[in-house]
């Protein structure tokens, strides 16, 4: 692993993304604006319930999708198979655009946050720094399932489709609309090993009973395993050798 | 070392259809060969197992002393592709920037391979608004970054205007007079005669390893297409 081609390549994706305005405006105001929206639907009360899970679920959804697109490009271009002949590990061109997603996920989050908590009135009873940071991770681990999804798409169309796929089943699951003790026993099974469910559960628990660092810093473990272990199986579907 | 590319009964196979049926061939370093046959013969593939990145059924290809593939020949071995691939959403500078912090080379090689593939002014053009042209000699620019030993080239002129085209011989030649191995492909017979050796390639058979001269004297033909011509038909006697 080279610091210098994982600093190349974080700088390279987000040189590819400065040359896209309409993305960069995408990313940052829509989540912004839903978050509004929500708040509007539901009133002050509702909204301090689901708001704090509305800033990890909105930034995981679209960084999934933004990164899994951009490394669906790298494949189909051809460019990853020229760097498959260069002198550059899997790992620093995974870990490249993790950096780059991670970067753009804190300022799609500080955004958020920030209209959420001045404009949108949202009350925790945690620290909302500590919501920023789960937000931030919940796109980074939206942004690794986004690379190893990316490797079972060979068109954009099919890229496009794993979104619910992938992502969907794990908002359904994850105790925003059901919580995990109402479900039936196989789908609190399955619940209970979703990544999304932890971020979550993190998420909860810091906005509604009030949980600091260390009382979510199991949760965190957890999706930072996660996080370690989509990549690992990304870097597995990345060959040098193909038919 | 003797042979730069040591290639030795190399059968490939996809979706059980063979692509390469064996193929023994040796070049020497510091030449540039020509491969040479009609699309679809089979050159991409025996390219891609020079490099390194084509699954291979059975033989064994040897590059620069190793074996095809092997992580120390990725700084010396550069492979351009047929369709260019680079970023068509970087500038050209942003492209080779990026591909000389990988291959570990400087900056200022970025302004040196953009004068030799003839793109010194368009710098600061972003890629997806260049022609086909253009795109495919800033593929072949970030490969001469890393100044590798054996350059593999797969149609590098294909689209281009002739004088372009004799540039980029010439920028071939230098490399091949300063050291470097060339492999270039090309389904562009009257090309063949700009190479020191060549390698006739046709359904996936190698079906000669000559040079331009020899090529000439064994047929009687002044003109390379016809050589090529009277070469298969004497082949298929």
């Amino acid at each position: 692993m080279s610091a210098r081609i994982t600093a190349a390549t974080a700088l390279r994706v987000l040189q590819q993304i400065r040359h896209d305005p309409r993305t960069i405006a995408l990313l940052l105001v829509v989540p912004a604006a839903l978050l509004w929206l929500l708040h509007e639907l539901l009133g002050d009360l509702a909204f301090d319930r689901l708001g704090a899970p509305m800033l990890g679920i909105f930034p995981f959804i679209s960084m999934f999708l933004v990164t899994s697109i951009a490394m669906l490009r790298e494949r189909t271009s051809g460019t990853l198979e020229r760097l498959m002949t260069m002198p550059l590990a899997k790992i620093d061109l995974l870990a490249g655009y993790g950096i780059a997603f991670a970067l753009l996920a804190a300022i799609q989050g500080l955004i958020t946050s920030a209209v959420a908590f001045a404009f949108l009135g949202l009350d925790s009873a945690g620290e909302p720094g500590l919501i920023v940071l789960l937000a931030v991770i919940d796109a980074v681990l939206g942004s690794s399932l986004g690379l190893l999804a990316s490797a079972f798409a060979a068109t954009e169309f099919q890229a496009v489709q794993f979104m619910p796929a992938f992502v969907l089943p794990q908002i359904l699951l994850c105790g925003l609309l059901i919580p995990r003790e109402q479900m039936s026993d196989w789908l609190e099974a399955v619940a209970s090993v979703l990544p999304l469910t932890f971020a979550f559960e993190a998420l909860d628990a810091v906005s509604v009973d009030g949980a600091d660092l260390s009382g979510v810093i199991d949760e965190i473990a957890v999706l930072a395993g996660m996080i370690a272990v989509a990549i690992a199986l990304a870097a597995l579907t990345l060959r040098r050798r193909t038919a | 070392m003797n042979s730069a590319i040591e290639i030795d009964h190399l059968q490939v196979s996809r979706g059980g259809t063979p692509v390469l049926r064996g193929v023994t061939a040796k070049v020497p370093p510091g030449e540039v060969a020509g491969l040479l046959g009609p699309s679809g013969c089979g050159k991409t593939t025996l390219m891609r197992a020079v490099v390194g990145v084509q699954k291979v059924a059975s033989g064994t290809v040897n590059v620069l002393g190793l074996p095809a593939g092997s992580p120390a020949l990725r700084p010396r071995v550069g492979y351009v592709t047929q369709a260019p691939s680079v970023y068509a959403d970087l500038t050209i500078q942003e492209n080779l920037r990026y591909f000389a912090r990988v291959l570990n080379a400087p900056a200022v090689r970025v302004d040196e391979v953009l004068a030799a593939v003839d793109l010194a002014r368009s710098g600061s053009r972003l890629v997806g608004t260049l022609s086909g042209g253009q795109r495919s000699r800033v593929s072949l620019a970030a490969v001469l970054l890393g100044r590798p030993e054996l350059l593999v080239l797969d149609e590098p002129t294909v689209g281009l205007d002739p004088v372009l085209r004799r540039d980029l011989w010439g920028l071939f030649h230098r490399l091949a007079d300063d050291g470097a191995t060339l492999l270039v492909s090309s389904h562009v017979m009257d090309e063949a005669a700009r190479c020191d050796s060549l390698l006739l390639m046709r359904e996936g058979e190698l079906i000669a390893q000559t040079t331009p001269d020899e090529l000439r004297a064994q047929t009687g033909e002044r003109e390379m297409d016809a050589a090529f011509l009277k070469l298969i038909e004497g082949s298929a006697q």
